[in-house]
């Protein structure tokens, strides 16, 4: 960011700094920064850590479910809450604010949910039935992907008009970001605290159910010994589709709490970076590991914002692919390591 | 589990219900909130600008050539070529540019029955090695003796010697990077002024005209964003505050970083070198950060989409664009023709084209021979006066500049 | 049929009734003796080097030169036989494989293109520029094993889905490199006015066929592009099935089925698959050398994840392990879109839909075909085909008796 170039006028942006000085300046400001992509990263984590505990497979597609989520946020919003897109800010108060986020919130995560169990109805459950192989279920997964992705960029245009495309929806911006207060420097914004709050509570939710409930220890057996859960009583189908339906609602949710973030972000191509970079988190965590999912997330976003303070704005990307790398060179386990199946998870 | 399943199918299904029950309820108390919140704004024309920065007054478009000559023309069977983007996701540019040559050409041939030409689009979707590939296809024609495009400039250099070493008057109404006419191509014309007039002309204009004294420029990465920076940050010189020059990428749509440190630096101005997807937030996320300074972009940002995105942290920026406004007839002609208003760069395809059709109506029907009239035409378009230099370049550059409001 | 992957029967069958033309095609070419293969070969490629002169309509482009088209077909169908040979053969999962054509195109463009601090065309550099561009393609291909070597080193450990993702995040790397580092790359600027092969300069052409003023006609650059491609292509044919044939390629099968029993029965699995891995990214090294030469102007752009996702695309329509079958894979993920070029229905554009389409195609084909259209044959006996006809003709004894 800034160049080391402060003699010349003409600055062809220096290729890497070493802006060690503007790490520690805006160091507690970058890491709350940092934490709330993290929460973002951290619900969208979990989708592809779980299904990858149970299935042993990584669904690529998981990324469009997210897309999906964010225009079902909006479009409850648009149409059934009755918004206007326009670019700027309505003010509602908090109270109602929150309830219309919330709504818009169950929304998304209906939409999300509802994909994802269409698509593991659709994609993957016939390649189980005839026992594929693993590169197999990668394949559609892209396949699957690239489906989505372009049904929104080319064909929802023609069933809901003004509805995907090539540009950004309009947004709708319920909240207008504002600083709550200050800590240690850092200021926190009220976009920050709706965000890292939701995201904390839904984290705590998803562990409660899948360490404490009875579908949760279903979910944990099957990842850890399939066959034997059958045995046990267990149905893998239902097993998969809760895994499933769970990644897809933790997407719904982070889809929303992105739009806060990013309003123009709804796009036909708004899922797919992000969701690689959710899947860096959840194999640096540890996939198949709830927690590392989380964990993961959020160092995630922190090292993000660091790594694009101290060598530049336009390394941000490679920071999230290089720790992507050297996770899986040096502990592919990840940090915290175990998967889903163990009895600790 | 299947009772359970079945409960839980049952809770969402009445968690939707209520949804939509709240929802039905709401939805009477917001009718209200609706203007509060719509943006009105518009990108209007303000005034075009030398290279020095200072204000001019807008040509006069009456005397601009009509394509529809004197009605009494005749040639053999000739087209005309267009080359660019007409899928994909930057199609609405190459779209604009093929409907303003094809309102020329209808026009022509309305008011000419002796003379019909014929457009033969080519889509290029922004691709330079599909450019590579249809080049060949435009130059195999013997009947077109003339080329609108293409229109981006990775795409012109991946096929200007193509057109160059056959012949084919190639006149580009959009491709802006300062670096094509550089290459000694005898078929290369540019039909709007290029990066380097246009980052001179504006950076002028911040300095001389508006006399500001601390400029922040923030460039995309990208060959169009940085090219454009990079001038920019050249003529202002010392105006150009060189602790914050930002790059970000172009995909990006947080700009928290960048807002952070041009809040610090607390500029009279900041000027963005990129396209609208990303001047939208940034705008945004620098009036929610609290920045005051004016925003300033160029033709990348000079897009309906960037009001539609940027809502009201738009207002008071200011647009520089080498494209200059459509007059007043011309836009109804346009939108009756196809049914949306002109958009950026239709008004050089209209213009473009038609110094062809002159050319072909003046009975230069051959390749070498219409070259040889694009290169001594001097004339008045809608857009502006046309006249080149030895290089394709144009001869007096008009930079307009357009203000959000 | 024998060697195939097993898989469910009573789908397979119905499939493989609909499906029947590619194993008809399949069979029929192995049951034929090494000179009549040979025979035919040369037909096709003679057959398919005449096309651009002698287009019948219903194959021609419209929209695009098709002496272009197959010009792109051929640097994807190298890429692809490359691609083949981790993924088909040895059974690696690679998803970025473009970093390598990225090497290979920036290594030829950084030599050669004035705009490159590295340029060597000039007083001081050593390459003359007649043959410049032929002299850059083994120093292309070498930069771009080299690279390979260095990516698979670490890399290799891992195992199935981790080692897909960590050559996704290389590849990533790679373009943003190549995009950052504007001081050597020129970034998202580009390289221009890369060297090309100048064979047949005269006054009509005076930089020769393979450059961008060879315009006219149906023996246009692109045609000139496609035939150098389509010698290059044989070439690393004629290699890659003698690996094929080989102890390496047997070893690369047996790495693929079961990597644990090779490992077991004292196959070096780790030299084995470096093996592959730099062998596939010299492959696409020479594509990328090929495409740097014909587009003049290289990009960080054009080598992103989607092309990644394509080029696989073209391994697993055409039959992963079969490196005719992926020359056909790549056929139809370069021509479809280019035929389809300005092809309007319902409104839409056509050509807008192509990711759509193979999207779709895809997870229909891994449904009901996922070994693809022409699948591989083993061929781990030395003497297979002589074997079976003993084999056969015992039966028919047998029967007889």
């Amino acid at each position: 960011m800034i160049h080391q170039c402060a003699d010349q006028v003409v600055c062809q942006a220096a290729n890497i700094n070493f802006n060690v000085d503007g790490l520690l300046n805006g160091f507690w400001q970058l890491t709350v920064d940092g934490l709330s992509w993290g929460a973002i990263y951290a619900l969208v984590a979990v989708g592809y850590t779980l299904v990858f505990g149970v299935l042993r497979l990584i669904n690529f597609a998981h990324s469009e479910i997210f897309m999906l989520g964010m225009f079902g946020a909006y479009f409850c919003l648009d149409y059934i809450l009755g918004f206007s897109p326009s670019g700027n800010a309505y003010n509602k108060g908090v109270g109602l604010t929150i309830l219309y986020l919330a709504i818009a919130m169950l929304f998304a995560m209906l939409v999300s949910g509802s994909a994802a169990l269409g698509l593991e109805a659709v994609a993957y459950r016939p390649l189980r039935r005839r026992n594929a192989r693993p590169l197999t279920f990668l394949i559609t997964a892209i396949g699957m992907s690239f489906v989505l992705q372009e049904f929104v960029h080319f064909i929802l245009p023609r069933i809901i008009p003004g509805y995907g495309g090539s540009n950004a929806q309009q947004p709708i911006i319920l909240v207008q970001p504002k600083t709550q207060f200050t800590i240690f420097g850092a200021s926190v914004s009220n976009v920050t605290i709706v965000i890292i709050a939701s995201a904390m509570v839904l984290a705590l939710l998803t562990d409660i159910a899948i360490n404490r409930t009875k579908f949760g220890r279903g979910i944990r057996a099957v990842a850890q010994d399939s066959t034997t859960a059958t045995l046990m009583g267990v149905s893998r189908e239902r097993i998969i589709m809760t895994t499933f339906l769970i990644g897809g609602l933790l997407a719904g949710a982070a889809a929303l709490l992105y739009t806060l973030k990013v309003p123009q972000g709804i796009i036909y191509s708004g899922g797919f970076l992000l969701g690689i970079k959710a899947f860096s988190a959840a194999v640096l965590g540890g996939i198949g590991n709830l927690r590392g999912a989380l964990l993961g997330g959020l160092l995630l976003g922190v090292m993000e914002n660091y790594g694009q303070a101290v060598f530049g704005t336009q390394w941000r990307d490679v920071v999230a692919f290089v720790l992507l790398v050297l996770v899986l060179l040096i502990r592919p386990t990840g940090i915290l390591g175990e998967s889903l199946g163990k009895a600790r998870a | 589990m299947r009772s359970r399943m079945a409960r839980s199918a049952f809770a969402l299904a009445s968690a939707g219900l209520l949804v939509v029950g709240i929802a039905g309820c709401s939805k009477q108390s917001t009718p209200e909130q609706d203007n509060t919140a719509q943006t009105n704004l518009k990108i209007v024309e303000q005034f075009p600008i030398g290279d020095n920065g200072a204000k001019l007054t807008p040509p006069d478009t009456s005397a601009a050539a009509d394509p529809a000559g004197d009605g009494k023309a005749t040639c053999p069977p000739l087209s005309i070529a267009m080359a660019g983007a007409l899928t994909g996701a930057d199609a609405a540019l190459g779209i604009n540019i093929k409907n303003g040559v094809q309102l020329a050409i209808d026009k022509h041939n309305k008011a000419n029955p002796g003379c019909q030409v014929q457009l033969k689009p080519f889509d290029t979707e922004g691709d330079p090695q599909k450019a590579t590939g249809i080049a060949p296809q435009i130059v195999d024609d013997p009947f077109t003796i003339g080329l609108v495009g293409p229109a981006f400039s990775g795409e012109t250099k991946a096929t200007g010697t193509v057109f160059d070493q056959a012949g084919l008057v190639a006149t580009t109404a959009s491709a802006t990077n300062v670096a094509l006419s550089e290459n000694g191509w005898k078929t290369f014309f540019r039909g709007l002024g290029n990066d380097g007039a246009q980052g001179t002309a504006v950076a002028n204009y911040l300095k001389n005209t508006l006399a500001l004294k601390k400029v922040c420029v923030v460039d995309d990465s990208t060959d169009y964003g940085l090219g454009l920076a990079t001038v920019v940050r050249t003529t202002l010189g010392a105006t150009a505050d060189s602790s914050c020059n930002i790059q970000v990428k172009k995909g990006d749509k947080d700009f928290s970083a960048a807002v952070t440190q041009l809040k610090g630096a607390a500029p009279e101005a900041i000027f963005y070198g990129g396209y609208y997807a990303e001047a939208a937030p940034l705008a945004q996320q620098l009036k929610d950060g609290g920045v005051t300074a004016t925003f300033v972009s160029a033709d990348g940002t000079k897009d309906p989409e960037f009001v539609k995105q940027g809502g009201e942290a738009t207002k008071d920026a200011l647009l520089s664009c080498p494209c200059s406004p459509a007059p007043a007839d011309f836009a109804k002609e346009y939108t009756a023709a196809f049914g949306q208003e002109p958009g950026t760069y239709s008004t050089e395809g209209y213009d473009l084209g038609t110094i062809m059709l002159k050319g072909i109506d003046a009975g230069k029907i051959t390749r070498p021979d219409l070259l040889e009239f694009v290169k001594t035409y001097d004339g008045q378009g809608i857009a502006r006066k046309y006249q080149w230099t030895d290089k394709g370049e144009l001869t007096t550059n008009l930079i307009w500049i357009y203000k959000v409001q | 049929m024998s060697g195939q992957e097993n898989s469910t029967d009573a789908p397979e069958k119905r499939t493989s009734v609909l499906l029947a033309p590619g194993d008809v095609i399949r069979t029929g070419w192995a049951d034929l003796g090494r000179i009549p293969k040979w025979g035919f070969g040369i037909l096709l490629f003679g057959l398919l080097a005449m096309l651009p002169l002698r287009t019948p309509p219903f194959l021609d482009t419209p929209g695009i030169s098709f002496g272009a088209t197959m010009a792109q077909f051929v640097m994807v169908a190298i890429i692809a036989i490359g691609l083949n040979v981790v993924v088909g053969q040895a059974g690696l999962l690679d998803l970025g494989y473009v970093g390598f054509y990225a090497v290979g195109a920036y290594t030829v463009a950084l030599l050669t293109s004035p705009s490159s601090p590295w340029n060597q065309m000039g007083v001081n550099g050593f390459l003359h520029s007649d043959w410049a561009w032929l002299s850059c393609v083994p120093l292309a291909m070498a930069v771009t094993a080299l690279a390979g070597l260095i990516l698979g080193i670490p890399t290799l450990r891992l195992r199935g889905d981790y080692l897909a993702i960590v050559t996704l995040g290389f590849g990533e790397i790679i373009r943003l490199l190549a995009d950052n580092l504007s001081d050597i790359t020129n970034g998202s600027r580009g390289l221009d006015r890369i060297a090309y092969p100048r064979l047949l300069e005269n006054q009509q052409r005076p930089n020769g066929v393979f450059s961008n003023g060879n315009a006219a006609g149906d023996m246009n650059y692109g045609t000139w592009w496609f035939w150098l491609g389509l010698i290059l292509m044989v070439v690393i044919l004629l290699l890659v099935g003698n690996l094929e044939r080989s102890r390496v390629g047997r070893a690369w099968v047996a790495i693929r089925e079961d990597e644990d029993a090779a490992e077991v029965m004292g196959v070096n699995t780790f030299k084995f698959k470096l093996w592959a891995f730099v062998i596939g990214a010299c492959i696409g090294g020479l594509s990328g050398a090929l495409y740097a030469g014909q587009v003049q102007y290289v990009a960080p752009t054009n080598f992103n994840i989607i092309n990644s996702m394509l080029f696989l695309v073209a391994v697993v329509l055409g039959g992963q392990g079969n490196k005719l079958g992926v020359i056909f894979g790549a056929f139809i993920i370069v021509y479809l879109p280019n035929r389809l070029l300005g092809v309007t229905a319902f409104g839409v554009n056509l050509g807008d839909l192509k990711y759509l389409f193979f999207g779709l195609a895809l997870v229909v084909l891994m449904i009901f075909r996922p070994q693809g259209l022409f699948p591989v044959r083993q061929q781990l006996l030395a003497y297979g085909k002589t074997a079976r006809n003993l084999l056969r003709s015992a039966d028919d004894e047998k029967a007889a008796a």
